[in-house]
């Protein structure tokens, strides 16, 4: 097995003009320094920022200051549309488009309904959670700029990265560097827009 | 391979029996785990699964050939079995698919560790073996080309299927079934994509990663969102298998034939799906396991505890077996007690013996932990597990077909060829599917396998 080597740390670019800055990312080697400068960023007031990880932290979109429930809503309402329309559904064919008597049974007879309901209700449940979660995330993007940074392809494998925007308020060049580089942070580059 | 193993660290030896032999960084994990596809020399033992498995599957066009040139006659079912090998088989591979859906989500909901490193796996074998099943009642309708009338669409023949009938919940419960299988499976893939994308050297091999992992990049926001899916996924998927045989057995426990028309049938037949199952993981995860030197993620602990899963499952299977041999008599029901003294005298009953021997007995070796530790036994009880499972659907369907009410309509069932082509090519096919998995996607989640690395401080205590 060909033994993989992190690419080399590449000239950056200096930027004059603030407009070509997507924003500044820092590179940790463990988990625990990317959430203590998380929490740091986020006391310092800064609210456009995105931590990278190649495993899911618990507490830190805390860290960062930042929650979300919109998944758990969407699966809700699918679940109500799943059920609603298989259940509607099975009425509609027993009731309206194909009634048939079998073996006298009422024409409504909800409890046979029940299993397909279920299955409709689940259907349309896991939809709306992988298709919801897919689209709340803005996937699929191809392109996105933290891939400039060359390490970036670590965030996959074993490293951990903060990215805080350019278009944070309290955004400023050189003194979010300054800020980050004070984060006991590997490495601190600009990164391209 | 072995230069770089002695690279690792010395294997921490605090942790008597841990999940993952903690020798690894999260780095290593994703070397070992994706350079199975991307780089590592493919052990030769593949290329011969795969190529025996692509000369078994080559049985399957000369049954379906002859299924769609010929008929449903070239089955061995006729009056009084109309329900033969076709359904056994259906019933078989549904239940091996349900052990990929209990590691993935019902262990996922107890928080079970040792479920990482085999769930896709798992997972994977779900997906392939519904794709097995599905063919049966597809071709076991006469004219699978027909086989969308099966769902409910409006149509210029006014019809409707009927939704008071089992058989019309199976097409719903098997169809969200595969679906929801398929989803959960991607969704777990994503992440690891995304690390394959970015270890991929060719253009090519990093297009397809990068295609299928949709601009994954691991943000705090994106896992967030991430797992709250997966744990959605989980608790949608745990009632959603547990219905899953549970209608498969409600198509032959709302029949009035002897042997069928009994309510232990839903919860012993879930339980007999992920006894099957289980034993299918074993059977495929021991010599994997093996050739591709993978000990340090699917450990002894995972196989033991894989065996535990299906001795007790497989001990609920007996229970149900015990049931029915005990309401045969409690009910006073003298065509249930002739069903019963055909099983255990008739002319099948060396079948009714057999599966004993293989459900029953074999697996009491499993008290042992000597053999629950020897992947050798283990493998041998899985294959007895395998065809006792297969032996229990012929027992319950056939058998009870074969003699009901009036004696001048018995009959027998023999097989015929092209219900054994038809069985063996599905599973040339399903192994084949699985080793093409192996070799092209990650077959263990690296992003979950980073979570259990422990970090030094931790590694102590």
């Amino acid at each position: 097995m060909s033994t993989y080597a992190p690419p080399q740390e590449q000239a950056v670019r200096q930027h004059s003009d603030p407009t070509d800055v997507f924003g500044i990312m820092a590179e940790f080697d463990n988990q625990e320094d990317l959430l203590k400068a998380c929490a740091n960023a986020r006391d310092a007031g800064f609210k456009n920022m995105d931590a990278y990880t190649p495993v899911p932290i618990h507490g830190l979109t805390d860290a960062l200051g930042w929650d979300d429930n919109s998944v758990q809503r969407v699966v809700f309402v699918c679940a109500i549309l799943g059920m609603t329309l298989g259940f509607g559904l099975m009425y509609y064919i027993t009731m309206i488009a194909y009634p048939m008597n079998v073996g006298g049974r009422p024409w409504f007879s909800w409890p046979a309904f029940v299993p397909p309901t279920f299955e409709t209700t689940i259907l349309l449940s896991a939809f709306g959670a992988v298709f919801g979660m897919i689209a709340l995330n803005g996937l699929p993007m191809p392109y996105h700029p933290v891939f400039n940074n060359p390490r970036f392809i670590m965030a996959s494998s074993d490293r951990f990265f903060l990215c805080i925007e350019a278009d944070d308020p309290k955004f400023d060049l050189a003194s979010t560097r300054k800020f980050l580089e004070a984060q006991h942070a590997q490495e601190v580059v600009a990164v391209e827009n | 391979m072995a230069a770089q193993d002695q690279a690792l660290a010395p294997i921490n030896t605090e942790h008597a029996d841990p999940v993952l032999i903690q020798r690894h960084s999260n780095s290593t994990i994703s070397d070992k785990i994706s350079g199975v596809v991307l780089g590592a020399p493919t052990p030769k033992q593949w290329f011969v699964i795969l190529g025996i498995a692509f000369l078994v599957l080559q049985l399957l066009p000369f049954s379906f050939g002859n299924l769609l040139l010929i008929g449903v006659g070239k089955f061995g079912i006729n009056q009084p079995v109309g329900w033969g090998m076709d359904i056994i088989n259906f019933v078989w591979w549904i239940g091996i698919g349900h052990a990929g859906t209990l590691i993935s989500a019902i262990l996922m909901l107890f928080r079970q560790e040792w479920r990482m490193a085999i769930a896709r796996f798992a997972e994977a074998m779900t997906i392939f073996a519904v794709m097995c099943a599905g063919m049966y009642p597809v071709f076991h309708t006469g004219r699978p080309w027909l086989a969308y009338w099966l769902l409910p669409y409006p149509n210029t023949m006014g019809l409707w299927p009927q939704p008071r009938s089992p058989l019309v919940w199976d097409v719903f419960a098997v169809s969200t079934y595969a679906t929801v299988s398929i989803l959960f499976w991607y969704v777990g893939l994503i992440p690891d994509l995304a690390t394959m994308r970015d270890r991929a050297k060719s253009l090519v091999t990093k297009f397809i990663f990068g295609f299928l992992s949709l601009g994954w990049r691991g943000s705090a926001k994106h896992w967030h969102r991430y797992e709250t899916a997966s744990l959605l996924l989980a608790g949608l998927s745990t009632p959603l298998v547990l219905s899953v045989h549970s209608i498969v057995s409600f198509d032959f426990a709302t029949g009035l034939i002897p042997g069928w028309h009994t309510t232990v049938f839903p919860p012993y037949f879930v339980a007999g799906a992920v006894f099957a199952g289980f034993a299918m993981v074993l059977t495929l995860a021991i010599p994997v396991r093996k050739w591709y030197g993978l000990h340090d993620f699917i450990t002894d602990r995972h196989l033991e505890n894989m065996a535990k899963v299906m001795f007790a499952t497989g001990m609920i299977v007996c229970y149900g077996y015990f049931l029915e041999v005990f309401m045969a008599w409690y009910s006073a029901n003298p065509y249930e007690w002739a069903m019963l003294m055909n099983r255990v005298n008739g002319p099948y009953s060396h079948l009714y013996w057999a599966l004993w021997i293989c459900n029953g007995v074999s697996i009491q070796f499993l008290w042992f932990k000597s053999v629950r530790r020897n992947t050798t036994w283990l493998f041998i009880i899985c294959q007895f597990v395998s065809v006792g499972m297969w032996l229990e659907r012929f027992v319950i369907i056939p058998m009870s077909l074969h003699r009901d009410f009036l004696p001048s309509s018995w009959g027998m069932y023999y097989p015929s060829l092209v219900d054994w082509t038809m069985f063996i090519g599905t599973m040339g096919l399903f192994t084949f599917l699985m080793f093409l998995f192996i070799r092209g996607l990650p077959m263990i989640s690296m992003f979950e396998m980073r979570t259990l690395v422990k970090k030094p401080a931790e590694a102590k205590h």
